[in-house]
């Protein structure tokens, strides 16, 4: 029961580990709850889950997993507890870093009869009280004055409880960071980029740190260095504007501008669709104050990361052919513009607003992550640090 | 006999999840990490358990130079220099230039203390790392006097973190871990019940009405916490104002005192343009 829904926790990508689950256990051991099944989910969710954004997640598996088991709730905290099931346990799930830690603390066995004579003391301060270890099927909740009928959950839900359970109401729904971004994670989604900013940044010396450190080495200089608060990363942002990305600009420019501050270096430009031998800067002058794209290729350099944002849905012929675009008369090819700039900035990605699972629906935004290398990542949290993190692996 | 269950004090509302949180922290000796938006209550959080267990309360606030070792402690070359100049006696003895963190007051008060560890996350990235190893042992070496420091009781500690960097897995996974969720309506009834007992039922019921209404003014770029509840609703009772004055109706659009709640330009500006806008929809 309780080896699955760590299973279950994992596979929904709540990153749970061995130690936090020994935690939970030994919390029930010590009984920190023992009255309901909401007090074992809040229980659950302090020592399983340590960011908001994998509550909804948590909360669905736990919805789905507890769902109608109110006597096989008790069964779970209940008897057959862990020897077997946390060795089957271990070996299905222990990660490299999961091995060392036990290693760390003695080795499996000697965490296992740890854990045990825990339990058993616990058992011998509580005596009387329902068994915990080896005992079969008594339930640790008599003593407590447990009611079963307080627990009911599932579509079952008695008179007097609250309609709908803690987990199911999935309150922490807009905490997950693979929904889009709104006014709460953009602001988080700025501390990400804030944090790229600041990376690799040059070091400068420390004066207070070096001049405690001198005297504490009696006076022998010793210098030390802490890294210079803005940094060198430079960006090319390109945003799509107009048509299909209106929904979508104002989330886009607010997270960019914001940015802009952090780093030394942001150079911006808008485009319509597709980059065409034009862009501009100030959207509302597209028309008269255009930028040859040319222009943009000679005055940056090619360490300069470009980071395009658009839904790359379009008509494809606005991708392939001469004079596809909606808006002017192109003499080259959208590829060609995209192929020149990839060329210029190996260094690239592309953030999409559109939901993952439509891409593969929508022939031109195959077309542009063919070219991009696969390298599209949608506009979330996710997507977001994802694409940082290609970034920074230099190509 | 302190009592070991914190169930919220008569000054500070918990939930049933954060009592939960709380709980499984001091039982099992794991600090406990609490984050959610500013204004509701994780630094007032520690200080209540304090006064509930019946501790006493200590607090180590972060900034973006604190160094894990100052929580331990400091040897303070500087004045052992300047008392090598000036012929002092003191010199002598290098444990008169240690100076004492918080964390080693947390572990050598008489009882079991609580030890706020506020705002985790101003502080250098390696800052959590730097502390797993003594929060573990509980113990740590002083090197100048070659003496090891022992907790006397493991501190209850309460970890408070603005988001504004991603904790270390390592850390995360000694805590607890609670986020308090912005308070419902229910909920911040209780809150402002518990700072003004005595605000009549209308009035409280009309100011939470436009509280919330106002918080779900899209694009605002600080939506009023708790704290400017509180304060708006101590100038309301100040003036005198009635709580019709607080309804939404056509003659009085814009709350009285709304300065209160919201604090940047901006969103004042927001605000009136949005008022504006509905309010020539409605004539
Ligand atoms: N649950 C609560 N019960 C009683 N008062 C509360 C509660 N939550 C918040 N408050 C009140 O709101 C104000 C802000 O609380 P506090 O400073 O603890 O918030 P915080 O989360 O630490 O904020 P910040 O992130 O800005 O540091 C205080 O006046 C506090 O009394
Ligand atoms: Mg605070």
């Amino acid at each position: 029961m309780m080896t699955e829904f760590f299973l279950r926790l994992r596979k929904a990508g709540v990153p749970v580990t061995l130690t936090e689950f020994l935690t939970l256990l030994e919390a029930l051991s010590q009984r920190v709850t023992a009255h309901s099944i909401e007090e074992f989910y809040y229980l659950a969710r302090a020592t399983l889950v340590k960011d908001e954004r994998h509550y909804d997640r948590f909360d669905q598996v736990f919805g789905s997993h507890f769902k109608g088991l109110e006597t096989l709730f008790d069964e779970m905290i209940g008897a057959k507890v862990p020897l077997e099931w946390l060795h089957k346990l271990a070996e299905l799930t222990l990660s490299e870093e999961d091995k060392q830690l036990i290693e760390a603390l003695g080795g499996w066995e000697k965490l296992m009869e740890t854990f045990a004579q825990r339990m058993a003391e616990q058992e011998g301060r509580h005596q009387g009280g329902s068994k915990w270890i080896g005992t079969a099927g008594t339930s640790p909740f008599g003593a407590y004055g447990y009611n079963p009928e307080g627990i009911r959950i599932g579509q079952d839900v008695s008179r007097h409880r609250r309609a709908v359970k803690v987990w199911d109401r999935r309150e922490f729904r807009n905490f997950d960071d693979t929904v889009e971004l709104g006014t709460r994670n953009i602001k988080i989604a700025l501390r990400r980029l804030r944090r790229f900013a600041r990376e690799g940044a040059a070091q400068e010396l420390d004066l207070d740190d070096t001049i405690q450190s001198t005297a504490r080495n009696a006076g022998y200089l010793e210098l030390k260095m802490v890294p210079e608060r803005h940094n060198a990363v430079k960006v090319l942002l390109f945003l799509d504007v107009g048509g299909s990305m209106d929904d979508h600009v104002q989330e886009c420019e607010e997270l960019f501008s914001a940015a802009r501050s952090e780093f030394k270096h942001l150079e911006y430009f808008y485009f319509h669709n597709m980059v065409y031998e034009g862009v501009w800067k100030d959207n509302r002058r597209r028309f008269n104050e255009k930028t040859d794209t040319m222009t943009v290729l000679n005055t940056f350099g090619q360490d300069y990361k470009l980071i395009l944002v658009g839904d790359a849905t379009m008509s494809p012929y606005e991708i392939t052919y001469p004079g596809g675009s909606v808006e002017h008369f192109n003499a080259e090819a959208g590829h060609i513009w995209l192929s020149r700039l990839l060329r210029a900035y190996p260094n690239a990605i592309w953030l999409n607003p559109v939901w993952p699972n439509r891409w593969s629906y929508i022939p031109s935004v195959q077309i542009v992550r063919d070219m991009m290398g696969e390298r599209m990542y949608p506009l979330t949290l996710e997507g977001l640090e994802q694409g940082i993190r290609a970034l920074q692996r230099a190509r | 006999m302190s009592p070991t269950r914190f169930s919220g004090t008569d000054r500070y509302v918990a939930t049933d999840d954060l009592m939960m949180a709380v709980n499984a922290a001091v039982t099992l000796g794991r600090p406990l990490l609490v984050k959610g938006e500013p204004g509701t209550g994780k630094t007032q959080l520690a200080e209540e358990v304090a006064l509930a267990l019946n501790r006493p309360f200590l607090q180590w606030h972060i900034k973006s130079t604190t160094k894990a070792q100052q929580g331990l402690y400091e040897y303070d070359a500087v004045s052992r220099l300047r008392d090598s100049q000036l012929g002092d006696e003191r010199v002598h003895d290098i444990a008169n230039y240690i100076v004492k963190g918080k964390l080693w007051e947390a572990f050598t008060t008489d009882v079991q203390p609580v030890l706020l560890i506020d705002e985790i996350d101003k502080a250098d990235i390696e800052f959590p790392n730097d502390l797993l190893h003594e929060l573990d042992r509980m113990e740590f070496f002083v090197y100048e006097t070659r003496q090891v420091v022992k907790a006397r009781h493991r501190p209850i500690i309460i970890i408070t973190s603005n988001n504004e960097k991603e904790l270390p897995d390592a850390f995360l996974r000694r805590c607890f871990f609670h986020y308090i969720r912005f308070p419902d309506r229910e909920t911040m009834e209780r809150i402002v019940n518990v700072h003004y007992p005595n605000l009549k039922k209308r009035l409280l019921s009309e100011a939470l009405e436009a509280f919330f209404e106002i918080r779900d003014v899209p694009g605002l770029k600080k939506r009023p916490s708790t704290s400017e509840l509180l304060d708006w609703i101590k100038l309301l009772v100040a003036e005198d104002i009635p709580p019709e004055a607080l309804r939404g109706d056509q003659h009085k659009l814009i709350p009285p005192l709304y300065g209160a709640l919201l604090k940047n330009e901006q969103d004042v500006h927001l605000f009136e343009k949005l008022l504006f806008m509905s309010k020539r929809k409605k004539d």
